[in-house]
């Protein structure tokens, strides 16, 4: 049962991956991307995280998709990109060469070692109560918690992201400067 | 019941002091006219200041009490973190001033961009100061992101916009490395604490090709590292973004984006993996003889001042490395002292060279060409006095700050017999030479063409001429009194392990 599960929400993870960067169109690339997330969420669901697989479909499927979709729809659909043109002719099949090497590379390194995953060092697995709050609980006790400094971070790097479109989007004076 | 973390308030204090500072210049920025000349840029050097005393105090507390933990051991409070908080926190006060006049020059004035200053100076203070690498992770975002907005920031220029999104796109790849590098050492050792994953490691025995999915996620962390680093072979954004961006973001790049990233890279390697030293440095290796040499060589053949000072800072990322490289020597107590020592002289000189160009790429931004230098000497003679001091120290003369910094990391390499790598630099240093020289001779030698006079006169105005001279003033001291400095490189060596 349980390789069925992941089996089916691998499937859709690929799938999806697959389409966000192979689909012409970038609205089916976005909605690509909804298929993705959402396999992931059934992982999630799997592991027992439910907390975190109901954030992934509010937040990441929900959210974060539709915004694509709106900065999609706003810069144009129907705008398309001619990538046929190739300033280095060795740059693509090098990509590809370099590409599954790397994937090929870290697949055996994680095959190869998966014996040692977790294995007597400092890895702590909590435990699973039968209780349904203890996913928000231990999300919670790890947020504000041991990462602390990392939750407080976030902010400043939203400070960053917020400032930086506001930088680079407004409008700018005609002023002396030519434009 | 939750359990709270313990909080050191005065230990988060500078990080404190310019978050709150530079959001307050922001919003009150926004919600009053322009503010008169320069006082956006003075409010921030001053926030800087404040910082650097509090930076002070704790370098104290820290050689009293010995270095902390902080905040469930998320941040290492040592001598090592303090020594880059004051070098990054002078580095924004300086660019800061330095950039008060190009932002009215160029008609872009606001408080925005001295607020991505400050936050990507939190970013980079929190790389040096982070103990877990996910905390290590979010810095170098913050840091990344604001560096990004930086290049693109100036509106009227294509350059500007072309160098952002090209940082931005490779950026994002080399974070994304960086990001699974970290995945894939949490798997292998349990903890993303690096404190922690150092004395697992060190217990650790592992038999049978067990490592391979460490070796995997290092790998993949010195991709992330040498890109931000700019380390050949992952350098390829650097010329055409430090070209592009406005002058005073590439210094701000050049001095505070190293500065961030050689400390997060020194801290991981050895702390987290100095067990595991004879992995990493002949990779470590390699990527300093490639950019020493390619730095040097291709930096010779440039006609822009921009990508000449981009390419040389390759070949300084490569003389650093070769103070990482010594750092990975069992028992080495040089490595890391000159690595940070070579960080902050070449911060210094590097922020001053570039606020030399800012001035002579006149208005809009443009001139940057090595033939904009010609007649400097006759027209500015003592700005052309302190670049050719700044030219001198980065080609590692005597006398100056550079020579020191050279020295230094080369005696590093040659206490633990890397001789080999020693002998590249020295030759790469001399062919780099040449470089300076043409910019020297443009200024001082070049006779005057026609259309030289209908050119804009290089102006200089009080706040760049503040940065250069203090830049200069540093870069002499430091030449002649360095052992201060020494000694304080020197303490850092007692980090939280």
């Amino acid at each position: 049962m349980e390789l069925v599960v992941f089996v089916i929400a691998a499937a859709m993870v690929i799938v999806g991956a697959l389409g966000v960067i192979l689909r012409p169109n970038p609205v089916h690339a976005a909605l690509s991307l909804v298929l993705t997330l959402f396999g992931v969420a059934v992982h999630f669901v799997a592991l027992e995280a439910h907390f975190l697989a109901a954030v992934q479909v509010i937040v990441y499927a929900g959210a974060i998709v539709v915004l694509f979709l709106f900065v999609i729809m706003l810069l144009g659909v129907d705008r398309t990109e001619d990538i046929s043109i190739e300033p280095f002719k060795v740059q693509r099949p090098m990509a590809l060469v370099v590409g599954v090497g790397v994937i090929g590379l870290v697949t055996a390194a994680v095959s190869s070692s998966r014996d040692a995953i977790g294995r007597g060092n400092g890895l702590e697995i909590p435990t699973v109560t039968g209780d349904n709050d203890s996913n928000v609980r231990q999300i919670a006790r790890s947020v504000f918690g041991d990462y602390v400094v990392a939750f407080e971070l976030t902010s400043v790097l939203l400070v960053v992201a917020v400032v930086g479109t506001v930088m680079l989007t407004r409008r700018i004076k005609t002023g002396k400067g030519e434009s | 019941m939750v359990q709270y973390p313990s909080i050191d308030w005065l230990a988060i204090s500078p990080l404190v002091i310019l978050l709150g500072g530079t959001l307050l210049v922001l919003v009150v920025g926004a919600l009053t006219k322009v503010w008169p000349r320069g006082l956006y840029a003075v409010s921030t050097a001053a926030l800087s200041a404040a910082a650097l005393v509090v930076e002070m105090v704790l370098w104290n507390r820290v050689g009293h009490e010995g270095p902390v933990s902080i905040i469930n051991d998320a941040l290492a409070i040592d001598r090592f973190t303090l020594f880059v908080w004051i070098g990054v926190t002078i580095a924004t006060g300086l660019v800061s001033l330095s950039t008060a006049d190009y932002l009215r020059r160029e008609d872009l004035e606001g408080p925005e961009t001295y607020t991505m200053y400050v936050c990507a100076a939190i970013g980079a203070m929190i790389m040096a100061a982070s103990n877990d690498m996910v905390v290590l992770f979010l810095g170098l975002e913050t840091l990344s992101i604001a560096l990004y907005v930086l290049a693109a920031s100036h509106r009227r220029r294509v350059d500007s916009q072309e160098s952002g999104l090209k940082y931005f796109v490779l950026g994002g790849f080399a974070s994304a490395f960086f990001l699974y590098g970290i995945a894939l050492v949490y798997g292998a050792v349990g903890t993303t604490n690096i404190a922690r994953a150092g004395q697992l490691l060190s217990q650790q025995v592992f038999v049978d090709g067990d490592d391979a999915l460490l070796l995997a996620g290092v790998a993949l962390l010195m991709v992330g590292l040498a890109f931000k680093v700019a380390a050949v072979p992952f350098h390829f954004w650097t010329p055409d973004v430090y070209q592009g961006a406005p002058t005073p973001s590439t210094s701000f790049m050049a001095s505070v984006g190293k500065f961030a990233a050689f400390a997060a890279m020194l801290r991981v390697l050895t702390t987290a993996l100095g067990a595991r030293a004879d992995d990493w440095r002949p990779v470590v290796w390699v990527l300093a003889v490639a950019s020493v040499v390619v730095g040097s060589v291709l930096a010779v053949v440039q006609s822009d001042v921009k990508r000449m000072l981009a390419y040389s800072s390759i070949g300084h990322a490569g003389f650093i490395l070769i103070g990482v490289e010594a750092a990975g020597h069992a028992g080495d107590q040089d490595g890391i002292p000159s690595s940070l020592l070579y960080l902050l002289l070449y911060s210094v000189l590097v922020i001053g060279t570039f606020t030399v160009v800012t001035l002579v790429t006149r208005s809009g931004d443009r001139a940057s060409d090595i033939g904009s230098f010609r007649g400097l000497g006759k027209e500015r003679p003592l700005l052309a006095l302190a670049m050719t001091v700044f030219l001198l120290a980065q080609a590692g003369m005597p006398v100056t700050s550079g020579f020191i910094a050279k020295f230094s990391v080369i005696k590093a390499a040659a206490d633990n017999e890397s001789y080999a790598v020693a002998i590249i630099a020295m030759v790469a240093s001399v062919v780099s030479a040449f470089l300076y020289l043409r910019i020297m001779i443009s200024m001082w030698m070049s006779d005057a063409e026609s259309g030289d006079e209908a050119r804009e006169k290089v102006a200089v105005p009080w706040t760049a001429g503040v940065v250069v001279l203090a830049s200069v003033v540093f870069t002499l001291v430091a030449g002649v009194f360095p052992g201060w400095l020494i000694d304080a490189t020197r303490d850092a060596l007692v980090v939280v392990r």
